[in-house]
């Protein structure tokens, strides 16, 4: 695998005691006793010392070099810092009500330094807005995500691993649910309950589970048949063990990345059901404050105009982060394995 | 009694292009100590009959008795302690192995499943392990893909024999290995075998290692056994055109003419020839062969062939 290589680069050798001849085998003086030659500490076999010292590091480490290699998976992960700080750090910086009146209304962005991004209609603060509405949409995101993630994963990887009646069962109920325009669902929850935080959030998190169960279905579909998996059922190992040890750590690639998109697609749900005014009234978020100036699109575009920025430029460094994390992920854009 | 004895063993998947009878109506031994060669070409049926064997694939018909206990369709939970007992070796030493666990996960978690002991002696048992196929220690902390094809396979054997098997079935050990390491991975076989007092059944399309490691030879073509002798007897007077054509593809410095390869593919056996199977591909056969199946006949008191036409060669 790679001992072309190794024969290419200078090996590192961790312990010099442990290097062996890389020069031609000199023959020995023929012995008479060709039984000498010993199976068990064959030349193959003792070489696993330094092969393996020259390729010491994981999959993991590689993968990482891959992702921070990458331009625009950088430029991804640099803005959604930036959005994960400015979400830390607002109750800090503006620890006054973001949705209270604090200046007269329609200041424009750059005129005032107090405050920087202008105000809106009622005379609240864009930037306090925007500080605080990172809050709301990455917390809505990431939870949604998380419980995406978690009913995909389970209904997903049954039906995948059992396979047979189970399966078709599972497929049947994915298949419901999918039928079923997300969005709208979405509206009919959040209508039927209150409109909080929480039950949007969950909301989100059960209109996206399809997605993910469709994917670890069919991840594990393949590689249940993989010879790992059945030597593990030679073995005797439990269903759980095999599903939790044996094929879920190699089905998460394609999950990883599919999270950071399923990320960026709960912020733009979030928006969408503020911007209808379905989202928590008491708490300012970026959608909100979109539906808010949308009356006001042409004297004070800036009231759109900045929170839809925000929800860009967060959504598309989310994308980017997914598509690097892609790249580092996948063996075959590597030129390691 | 018999390590292992299974009789008119089916194995039979149900397509939606018809069935494919994959194992149609085996029977064989295998003895305490003993070595048994599976022989054929690819898609014969020998990995399946293998799989079955050890339940990992379900039977249609027939049985599989290992130590005295019938395990054809016991449940996987009564299964675990027979597992132990019934191990196998897989022809794959790349996709054998959890590229995302390190040697030492790998050969401690069977012991954890079956309960062996505490964790110090489950750390020993490992490296006496890694120790005994040949293996340095620091291998432990290591990942599947920075082995060679060779020490994989050594992994593969280790995690094999941990559980102290007494059954092993060998599927391909060393088909997907270079010759010169086809050798080592054989003489640590044979190795474990005297050591552990191992039974082996072998399955290989390579006649040669056949020869080399095996006591009794069974040669399988399209889902059945079509002739069964001891290893000698079987070199010495091949009684089945099958598996003489087999012995005549083996590549011999010492013959002057090339051997007449068998004409023709192995049939699909979703689609099995009426009579004896080979005779589509057969130079003796006649027109009893288009329409009786043949029997094993006893030629001997290690030797069987279904054929015909067995006198005549």
């Amino acid at each position: 695998m790679s001992n072309p290589d190794t024969a290419e680069r200078a090996p590192v050798v961790l312990n010099p005691a442990l290097a062996y001849d890389r020069s031609p085998p000199k023959p020995d003086a023929p012995t008479p006793n060709e039984e000498r030659w010993s199976n068990v500490h064959a030349p193959d076999a003792m070489r696993a010392t330094t092969a393996s010292a020259e390729t010491g590091t994981t999959s993991a480490n590689r993968a990482l070099r891959v992702f921070l290699r990458n331009p625009n998976a950088m430029t991804g992960l640099i803005f959604l810092v930036l959005v994960v700080a400015a979400a830390l750090l607002a109750p800090v910086l503006y620890p006054e009500d973001p949705l209270s009146m604090v200046a007269r209304p329609f200041i424009w962005p750059g005129t005032n330094s107090t405050y920087p991004l202008g105000t809106d209609s009622l005379g609240r603060d864009v930037l306090s807005g925007i500080l605080h509405g990172a809050r709301i949409s990455l917390l809505v995101g990431i939870v949604a995500t998380v419980i995406g993630l978690a009913v995909g994963l389970i209904i997903g990887s049954t039906a995948g691993y059992f396979g047979g009646w189970v399966d078709d069962v599972l497929v049947k109920l994915i298949e419901i649910v999918q039928t079923l325009p997300s969005f709208i669902l979405l509206v009919v929850l959040v209508a039927i309950a209150q409109p909080s935080v929480a039950v949007v959030t969950g909301a989100v998190g059960i209109v996206s589970w399809p997605t993910v169960a469709r994917l670890v279905r069919s991840e594990f579909r393949a590689i249940r048949e993989k010879d790992y998996v059945v030597a593990a059922r030679s073995l005797g190992y439990g269903h759980v063990r095999i599903i939790i040890r044996e094929i879920l750590p190699n089905a998460l690639p394609p999950i990883i990345v599919t999270s950071s998109v399923m990320v960026a697609s709960a912020i733009l749900m979030e928006s969408a059901l503020s911007f209808m005014g379905l989202g928590d009234p008491n708490l300012v978020s970026w959608g909100s404050m979109i539906g808010d100036g949308r009356e006001l699109l042409r004297t004070a575009w800036y009231l759109t105009a900045i929170p839809g920025l925000a929800i860009v430029f967060t959504v598309l460094a989310l994308n980017l982060i997914g598509d690097g994390l892609n790249d580092a992920l996948n063996p075959r854009f590597t030129d390691e394995r | 009694m018999s390590l292992l004895a299974v009789s008119d063993l089916h194995t039979h998947y149900a397509g939606p292009s018809g069935t494919l009878r994959a194992v149609d109506d085996v029977s064989l031994t295998v003895e305490d100590g003993e070595t048994v060669g599976l022989v054929g070409e690819s898609g014969c049926g020998k990995s399946t009959l293998g799989k079955t064997i050890t339940r990992l694939v379900a039977p249609t018909k027939g049985s599989i008795v290992f130590k005295q206990e019938d395990i054809t369709r016991i449940s996987e939970r009564s299964l675990r302690p027979v597992r132990r007992r019934l191990q196998m070796i897989f022809q794959d030493p790349f996709g054998s192995l959890n590229p995302r666990q390190n040697i030492r996960d790998i050969l401690t978690a069977p012991l954890v499943v079956h309960g062996y002991g505490n964790r110090a002696e489950r750390a020993k048992r490992v490296e006496a392990l890694i120790d005994r196929v040949g293996l340095p220690r620091t291998a432990l902390s290591r990942y599947p893909h920075e082995f060679s094809g060779g020490q994989r396979q050594r992994i593969g054997i280790a995690r094999a024999l941990i559980l102290d098997p007494e059954l092993v079935v060998c599927d391909e050990p060393v088909s997907a290995l270079d010759l010169s390491i086809q050798a080592q991975i054989l003489n640590l076989l044979s190795s474990m075998k005297k050591d552990l007092g191992l039974s082996y059944l072998f399955i290989s399309h390579d006649l040669s290692v056949v020869r080399y490691f095996t006591d009794r030879v069974l040669v399988m073509y399209l889902g059945r056994i079509v002739e069964s002798a001891d290893n000698r007897t079987l070199w010495a007077q091949p009684k089945h055109p099958y598996t003489r054509a087999l012995m005549d593809a083996v590549p011999d410095p010492s013959r002057r003419r090339q051997a007449a390869p068998i004409s023709g593919d192995l049939p699909s056996p979703q689609n099995i020839p009426s009579g004896c199977r080979f005779h589509p591909r057969c130079p003796l056969a006649t027109d009893i062969c288009r329409t009786v199946d043949p029997a094993l006949t006893s030629f001997g008191p290690t030797h069987q062939v279904a054929c015909h036409h067995a006198d005549a060669a």
